[in-house]
């Protein structure tokens, strides 16, 4: 290539060419994502962190969305399912376009004990998903999946966010076992369930006062975590509830007790 | 970084909400600039913010008095309580010149993500003034998002049994805003409209 010769000047604007080049592959983005969380950000700006679908958790700022004349303030609220345009920044990234795909929050803000469910759904994910743009196309569809649900009130709130944490869990590779001892792998169904060492535990590797729950909260937790809905909804209340202590003492095991809104989640 | 003092105001600037380190430093140089008279008054405001100024002992917003003006005022309507997140919502509204009835400021949303419950907020205080069967109306006029459309479906079930009229503002409202950013107008309108919320 001749023209890249020693001339100073030709190569700066190769070099010119190259850069607007390259920011011209990354400078502009268009990806869906659910809002998790918002957070104001000086007068009437607001950090929004999103789930996306192909990037995964994305931190990108809304200019202006908290004036009375903003155009997409209120789709950028927390459970909104929407199509976005971004700009890559230098610490975040700006949103310059945003359209509503699904409104869960509406049907969900409408019942407390959805809220509070869907609340806990949001910030475990927020949890679980901790590297930004790294793509976690499982989790952006187990979300989905479950505020769908929730909007739906096909069933209790509280067994929704159950089934969507076991199974978040599951995918980023902390399932419980639940039909042999997780410390022997000895088949069948065990008699405890031990926190630490990862689901049901045998007579033989039980540790001392570890929970020994009914055999049906166990099985009712391996139908949250299969999604067999039909199983689940047959479930009595106090294995609900008992299913509900364990799942939410395994998750905040595994998160260190990160999970705040867990403490404020109601029963239906 | 610069030496001890001009640093430590920076560093309490940057404290202040919607203050980022560019803006603390450019306050910072702007008040060492600044004639110290006019820096006395500001020292002074804030020392007598802090001594003088408190929470109303019923409807907690803020008071130079156990009692804040709205709540001594015999005119107000005491039939009526329109619940607000913060006192500067109730500057918003007061603004607007349609509302005569009283107030209840809460002290924030039920934010279950920042660890905010119902039992943080100024609710059980709440209740107390409704037991008394004066207050025949609730206007729930927490903010037009998220979090104050959850606070506001929280206080409607907790009110139920109780048969008031309980209603919430408008639409109209910017969705996703903050109720001090509603302008007048919009924010009147939204009062008159306002809609009941039994099913
Ligand atoms: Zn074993
Ligand atoms: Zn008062």
């Amino acid at each position: 290539m001749p023209f890249l010769g020693g001339d100073a000047r030709t190569a700066r604007w190769v070099r010119g060419c190259h850069r607007i080049r390259d920011n011209g592959g990354v400078a502009l983005y268009r990806d869906e994502g659910v809002v998790l969380r918002t957070q104001n950000l000086g007068e009437a700006d607001r950090i929004v962190t999103l789930l996306t679908r192909r990037t995964g958790v994305v931190r990108a700022v809304g200019k202006g969305v908290r004036r009375t004349k903003s155009r997409f303030g209120a789709r950028l609220e927390p459970f909104s399912h929407v199509d976005l345009q971004l700009h890559t920044g230098r610490a975040l990234d700006v949103i310059t376009q945003a359209d509503t795909l699904h409104a869960y929050g509406e049907s969900i803000v409408a019942d407390y004990s959805r809220y509070t469910s869907a609340t806990a759904m949001l910030e475990t994910t927020e949890k679980i998903v901790v590297v930004e743009k790294e793509p976690a196309l499982r989790h952006f569809l187990l979300l989905i999946g479950a505020l769908r649900t929730l909007g739906e009130n096909t069933h209790d709130p509280r067994m929704v966010l159950d089934a969507f944490l076991v199974r978040s869990l599951a995918v980023a590779g902390y399932a419980p076992a639940l039909e042999e001892c997780a410390r022997c792998g000895a088949r069948g169904a065990q008699p405890s369930f031990a926190v630490h060492a990862g689901g049901v535990v045998c007579s033989v590797c039980r540790p001392h006062g570890v929970a020994t729950p009914a055999p049906e909260t166990v099985r009712l937790m391996s139908a949250l975590l299969r999604g067999d809905w039909e199983a689940a909804d047959a479930s009595e209340e106090r294995h609900r509830n008992e299913c509900s202590g364990l799942v939410a003492a395994y998750l905040q095991w595994h998160l260190e007790n990160g999970i705040r809104s867990l403490r404020l989640v109601e029963r239906a | 970084m610069y030496e001890g003092a001009v640093q430590n105001l920076i560093d309490e600037l940057g404290r202040l909400p919607g203050v980022g380190p560019k803006s603390a430093q450019r306050i910072a140089f702007h008040l060492l600039a600044a004639e110290t008279a006019d820096v006395k008054r500001l020292t002074h405001a804030l020392t007598e913010v802090k001594e003088r100024v408190r929470f109303c002992d019923i409807c907690g917003n803020v008071s130079e008095e156990e009692e804040c003006r709205i709540c001594r005022d015999a005119r107000r309507d005491g039939a009526v309580i329109c619940v607000v997140e913060e006192s500067k919502d109730v500057v918003a509204i007061e603004r607007t010149r349609e509302y005569r009835g009283r107030y209840h400021v809460l002290g924030g949303a039920i934010s279950p993500i920042e660890g905010v419950g119902p039992d943080d907020l100024r609710i059980k205080e709440l209740m107390a003034r409704l037991s008394d069967g004066q207050v025949t109306e609730l206007i729930l006029a927490t903010d037009p998002n998220l979090e104050g459309e959850a606070t506001a479906t929280y206080l409607a079930r907790l009110v139920k049994p109780m048969g008031l009229k309980v209603t919430r503002l408008a639409s109209g409202l910017p969705v996703g805003g903050d109720l001090e950013y509603a302008d007048e107008v919009t924010l009147g309108r939204a009062f008159e409209g306002r809609r009941s919320l039994e099913d």
